[in-house]
């Protein structure tokens, strides 16, 4: 199928899902783009993994009572992303331990609710591998305003949660409350992930967050280009992936994770400066270019000769 | 007012005493080194003057004020590897992060903050590398991004978590030459070291702990051999001691 079909497609009133599916993929994907990027960068890829299983059990509560599917993950997602955060605060059980614990018990919790409700394979399907049909207007508004909300949270936050991320003990030492900043990112990313289930689905929503914000950490070492780089290649993966889905008549979450997931590879060959062949290239043996610099320094002949700090 | 007043701090973490009996008073130029072996307390004397874990007894006054986060003129410098050195971001942008909590919520970096910015990059010589992504930076260069991040604040007093460990002579003295100068600037610096060497060249006190402060003086006064067999556990053979005495 050609872009023109494709934008045809989009404009024809009895295909009225199709643009409503693009601006749900788009807009979450720019919004897991820029949350990812902590995600990525704090290396908490396992709680996205997490709180996106802990999103199942609440959509497969609002299913069955027909509410919100949205409302409903947002709600559970939320309430494990505090439950490891105060469970986290006992050392006894690390945190991955205890991820892994709430993220099996959430999803099974889900698949039992689940499959109380008449007919539920099919709609089971659909939450775990997205779907562009279906999509409530009501879930369009909610995911604008969610993503609207989330991305003000972290411009108002920004500069708190690079502290954090830098260093905790700093932070603690400058009277940063690092409990509640951890809880306010583990909330954003639960918001996140579950504006994407729609069009993603459950299990591949993590893509969505940390692919796009991988890609671009490969490409840039400043994390504002960073932040803007991730959402970017994110929308233009979902923008990419609804075509292909469209065209070939393949699962849409599916295409455009896969259609991310080409970006990151090719970002991982040909990076500018971090990239593998650019690597090769540069230094036959492959050695890191960003090796301690002072040895250098050191081999000048000015200091070359019995160093005065020896004995 | 002196610029530290620690008085019979008693600490416990986790059940057990790790503290005990701890008094110790900083003045303004002066540097400390901290000494003692692993497990001593050390890091967690630091912690208790930062007020980030509850003290058992006893008290710690900095600038005659009881210490709380966020609100006491202390510059912290922990151990390097506690950084996320592969955050990408430059170094002035880590400087600035050391005024997150003295800007507050929803502000902004403004004027005064770039100076303070500007000023300790300078006081570190790290001015000409303020655009350089941290991660290339080697050990000595990450030091002083954590000294100039802790000097944003304009503090009086600077505390330093094992700021030689990993590095080699010639770094170590360059930053040895940059407490000092610190400390004579006005302020009080107190590190704790593993490093017997540098911490007699350049301190102007020396504090042996292990639980408790065994001694505190001019490094010159701590000749007597038990005051290390006693703080390290070493036998009265061990190299530390010849150590002690050609320093």
């Amino acid at each position: 199928m050609s872009i023109t079909d494709f934008l045809t497609d989009l404009l024809n009133p009895d295909l009225a899902f199709l643009p409503k599916a693009l601006a749900i993929a788009v807009m979450s994907s720019i919004v897991c783009g820029v949350v990812g990027c902590y995600v990525v960068l704090r290396g908490m890829a396992f709680i996205g993994d997490a709180v996106a299983h802990a999103v199942f059990p609440g959509i497969a509560v609002a299913f069955v009572l027909q509410g919100s599917l949205v409302l409903g993950g947002a709600v559970a997602g939320v309430a494990t992303a505090l439950l490891i955060a105060i469970f986290s605060q006992n050392r006894r059980v690390k945190e991955d331990s205890l991820i892994g614990v709430f993220l099996v018990a959430t999803f099974a919790l889900g698949i039992v609710i689940i499959s109380q409700a008449p007919g539920y394979a099919g709609s089971l399907q659909q939450f775990l591998f997205g779907s562009i049909t279906g999509i409530p207007d009501r879930d369009l508004y909610l995911v604008a305003g969610a993503g609207l909300l989330i991305l003000g949270l972290v411009l108002a936050l920004h500069k708190e949660f690079v502290a954090v991320c830098l260093d905790r003990e700093m932070s603690r030492s400058m009277g940063l409350p690092v409990f509640w900043l951890d809880i306010a990112l583990y909330v954003l990313v639960t918001l996140a992930v579950v504006i994407s289930l729609q069009t993603i689905g459950n299990i591949l929503v993590l893509a969505l967050l940390i692919t796009p914000a991988a890609a671009a950490r490969l490409l840039t070492d400043r994390l504002g280009v960073m932040m803007l780089l991730a959402p970017v290649i994110g929308g233009a993966s979902a923008v990419v992936g609804l075509y292909l889905s469209w065209s070939y008549d393949t699962p849409v979450g599916g295409t455009i994770v896969l259609v991310a997931t080409a970006v990151f590879l090719t970002a991982w060959l040909l990076a500018p400066r971090h990239g593998l062949l650019v690597r090769r290239w540069r230094r036959p043996g492959g050695q890191e270019p960003t090796d301690d610099p002072q040895p250098e320094q050191r081999s000048n002949p000015a200091r070359v000769g019995p160093s005065p700090t020896v004995g | 007012m002196r610029a530290l007043e620690i008085e019979q701090l008693d600490v416990d973490l986790g059940g057990r005493p790790v503290l005990r009996d701890v008094r110790l008073h900083l003045d303004r130029g002066e540097l400390v080194g901290l000494l003692g072996p692993n497990g001593a307390g050390k890091t967690t004397l630091l912690r208790a003057v930062l007020a980030l874990i509850r003290i058992r007894g006893g008290r710690v006054l900095v600038e005659g004020k009881p210490a709380r986060p966020g609100r006491s003129g202390i510059g912290y410098v922990p151990q390097r590897h506690e950084f996320n050195w592969d955050f990408p971001i430059s170094v002035e942008h880590v400087v600035m992060s050391g005024r997150t909590g003295r800007m507050g919520m929803l502000r902004r970096p403004g004027v005064d903050d770039w100076r303070a910015v500007g000023d300790a990059l300078d006081r570190v010589q790290l001015t000409g590398l303020r655009r350089r992504p941290v991660g290339e930076l080697s050990g000595g260069q990450r030091q002083r991004v954590l000294v100039a991040r802790a000097l944003a604040l304009g503090p009086s007093i600077l505390l330093l978590d094992e700021p030689f460990t990993g590095l080699d002579m010639p770094t170590q003295e360059l930053l040895g030459e940059l407490f000092t100068s610190l400390a004579r600037e006005g302020r009080a610096v107190l590190m704790t070291t593993h490093d017997l060497v540098a911490a007699v060249d350049s301190c102007t006190r020396l504090v042996l702990l292990n639980r408790r402060i065994i001694a505190d003086g001019r490094p010159s006064d701590l000749q007597d051999a038990e005051l290390w067999t006693e703080t390290f556990g070493v036998s009265a053979t061990s190299p530390l001691l010849k150590l002690v005495r050609a320093a």
